[in-house]
């Protein structure tokens, strides 16, 4: 049926400006037939497997444990109620807040070093410091567990051999947060990298000559004309990254599945703690679904970026 | 090796004037700086390579410099896990949900993106925001309602449930960024496939793909590389060692009563990360671009 319609179409076509006008109409009416019948496939997807989950998503979190009757928003009361989840928020918002930090720095200031090597070379480094990206991550995760093992951990060895302290990595509270926020810079600060390096390749090299002519030193070049032609790009990566790290779920699951005494829990590791271990389904949704306004907001400010910047680069 | 890339990348000659001199320091802090961050990125993997090299012994004596293998190389390690663990049914089970995955994947994003790139239907714009805005909602918002629906379906605890539940981690991306590399085919091209009498599927396989084939392999890097390391679905829906797929397999299941046998494990996890890493270091470009299109694209 749809090769008839096609065929048709460029029938149609064929005969151009002579059509007559109901048979233009026609065929704009088919042409945007074709397109919608292309995009069914994934309208389906995105209804039934984004949309509508989402949705279901808040109506399993109105009911209560056996799901058989309505509970209102008594789940997100006793949410509210319960010092651990207050312990997640913070903790997620930790997390979130300074990997990204740390993330974005590391990659601008990576991105530098390498844009400023002889080209040849750059491919090379490049190639390089993206592993910790290409690895999946509950597999580079499970190396770093086994680098913070309690009692063989490679870190404290070198620790000893300096004469210093061993550092209980996972087991102190504080140190678990240090340790999962670590991995997740480790794993994250790849992609800053290579997003910035991509950006610094965009900007015109006649504004650096401009500025060295006008003897500007290499810090008021970076302020003057790196940061402001990367501005975009880098509230952009800065958006995405807060949003992937803060519902980021391996790191915590493998290293420390939410202990010591739930101090390094993130919201996506409660809400399976909840909802798939426990067995309290509606109350897990409640859980997953704090992070909707939060991610949100920073949806809609990354949306504005990217079309801002597919403007800019026409 | 960093000695001789500084040693070729300041040539002997004397610098003259300060701002050679200058760049030269600047090259040399640049090599030192990116010395330390690749050992930084790069301890982890080194230290995987190294256990699972070792025996069981080794890796259990305390005494020795766990950062080198003093004992030899012994590849026991992957003759344990190939023979006395399953991890080849979650190696074969990864296979088959990654391959379906990024085959309905491809299929579905690129009909959608010809379509949502050259031709317009009302409400296509919306739908393109739309696409946007589902690549940006994650996997731990999504799967407890998931977990729901996937067990009224009946596909709790099989891998075909991953086969439904992935490309909702790959479509919305492989979609947009597909946008963007049609939306660069010049305009002209699909007139004159127009007026030779080209239709619809004649116009995408014809001169879409071909055309747009950079893209096309990006996306499919993409799909391939997130259906493989994906970790929050078959953590929540599988549970049975038959059904189970590598991430969750590796990191779970392989870890057996109260032993961590540590060797085997990070061969496992080397195993596993290796078709991404062999795609990746055959394909950088391709990988690279499919990363950067996101945020410059569309």
């Amino acid at each position: 049926m749809a090769d008839a319609v096609q065929q048709s179409w460029a029938q149609n076509l064929a005969v151009g400006d002579r059509a007559p006008r109901s048979g233009i109409a026609r065929f704009m009416r088919r042409r945007s037939t074709v397109a919608f019948l292309m995009c069914l496939p994934l309208i389906a997807i995105i209804v039934g497997l984004v949309a509508y989950p989402a949705l279901y998503s808040i109506y399993l979190s109105l009911l209560n444990k056996a799901q058989t009757r309505f509970i209102g928003l008594g789940n997100f009361t006793f949410l509210l109620s319960r010092d651990v989840f207050w312990m997640v928020v913070w903790q997620s918002a930790v997390f979130a807040l300074s990997a990204v930090f740390f993330k974005a720095l590391i990659g601008l200031i990576t991105a530098h070093l390498i844009n400023n090597l002889p080209t040849k070379g750059q491919r090379k480094w490049r190639g390089m410091l993206l592993v910790p990206w290409v690895i999946p991550l509950a597999l580079s995760t499970l190396g770093w567990w086994w680098l913070f093992d309690p009692t063989h951990s490679a870190f404290n060895w070198l620790i000893r051999l300096f004469g210093g302290e061993e550092i209980p990595w996972l087991s102190d509270p504080y140190w678990a947060r240090f340790s999962v926020i670590l991995v997740n810079v480790w794993y994250g600060a790849p992609f800053f990298l290579i997003m910035y390096l991509a950006a610094l390749k965009s900007v015109p090299e006649q504004l650096y000559e401009a500025a060295a002519i006008d003897g500007a030193n290499a810090w008021q070049r970076f302020l003057h004309i790196t940061l402001p032609m990367m501005r975009n790009i880098i509230a952009i990566t800065v958006l995405f990254s807060l949003i992937v790290t803060f519902a980021n779920f391996d790191i915590v699951q493998i290293m420390t599945a939410g202990g010591p005494r739930n101090m390094t829990h993130v919201f996506a590791t409660y809400a399976f703690l909840l909802g798939i271990r426990s067995g309290d389904i509606p109350l897990g949704a409640s859980v997953s679904l704090f992070m909707f306004p939060i991610l949100a907001v920073a949806a809609v400010f990354i949306l504005r970026g990217v079309r801002k910047r597919g403007r800019e680069i026409g | 090796m960093t000695a001789t890339a500084v040693a070729t990348a300041a040539p002997r000659r004397r610098a003259t004037s300060s701002l050679r001199r200058n760049r030269r320091w600047a090259l040399i802090v640049s090599y030192v700086f990116l010395v330390l961050f690749a050992i930084f990125f790069l301890t982890p993997p080194y230290y995987m390579i190294v256990t699972s090299l070792k025996s069981d012994a080794e890796v259990a004596h305390m005494a020795t410099n766990p950062w080198i293998i003093a004992d030899g190389i012994t590849l026991d390690q992957y003759k344990l896990l190939f023979t006395q663990s399953d991890f080849l049914i979650y190696f074969k089970n990864t296979v088959v949900v990654t391959l379906c995955v990024v085959a309905i994947t491809m299929v579905v994003s690129v009909l959608a993106a010809f379509s949502l790139g050259r031709m317009k239907f009302w409400g296509s714009g919306v739908l393109a925001a739309g696409i946007f805005l589902t690549y940006l909602v994650p996997d731990t918002l999504l799967f407890i309602p998931l977990f729901q629906i996937v067990r009224a379906l009946g596909l709790l605890n099989s891998y075909w449930g991953m086969v439904l539940v992935y490309p909702t981690l790959t479509v919305p991306f492989c979609t947009w960024i597909m946008i963007g590399y049609f939306q660069s085919i010049p305009k002209e091209l699909d007139e004159a496939a127009l007026i030779d009498g080209a239709g619809h599927m004649q116009m995408l396989t014809k001169i879409f793909i071909p055309v747009a084939l950079p893209g096309i392999i990006a996306a499919t890097i993409f799909a391939f590389t997130v259906s493989w390391a994906a970790f929050v679905y078959p953590m929540a829906f599988l549970y049975s060692s038959d059904q189970q797929v590598l991430t969750v397999g590796t990191v779970t299941s392989l870890i057996r009563a109260d032993v961590y046998k540590w060797g085997m494990l990070m061969a496992g996890a080397l195993v596993a990360a290796a078709p991404p890493l062999v795609i990746y270091a055959f394909l950088m470009d391709y990988y690279i671009a499919g990363l950067t299109a996101g945020a410059t694209k569309g």
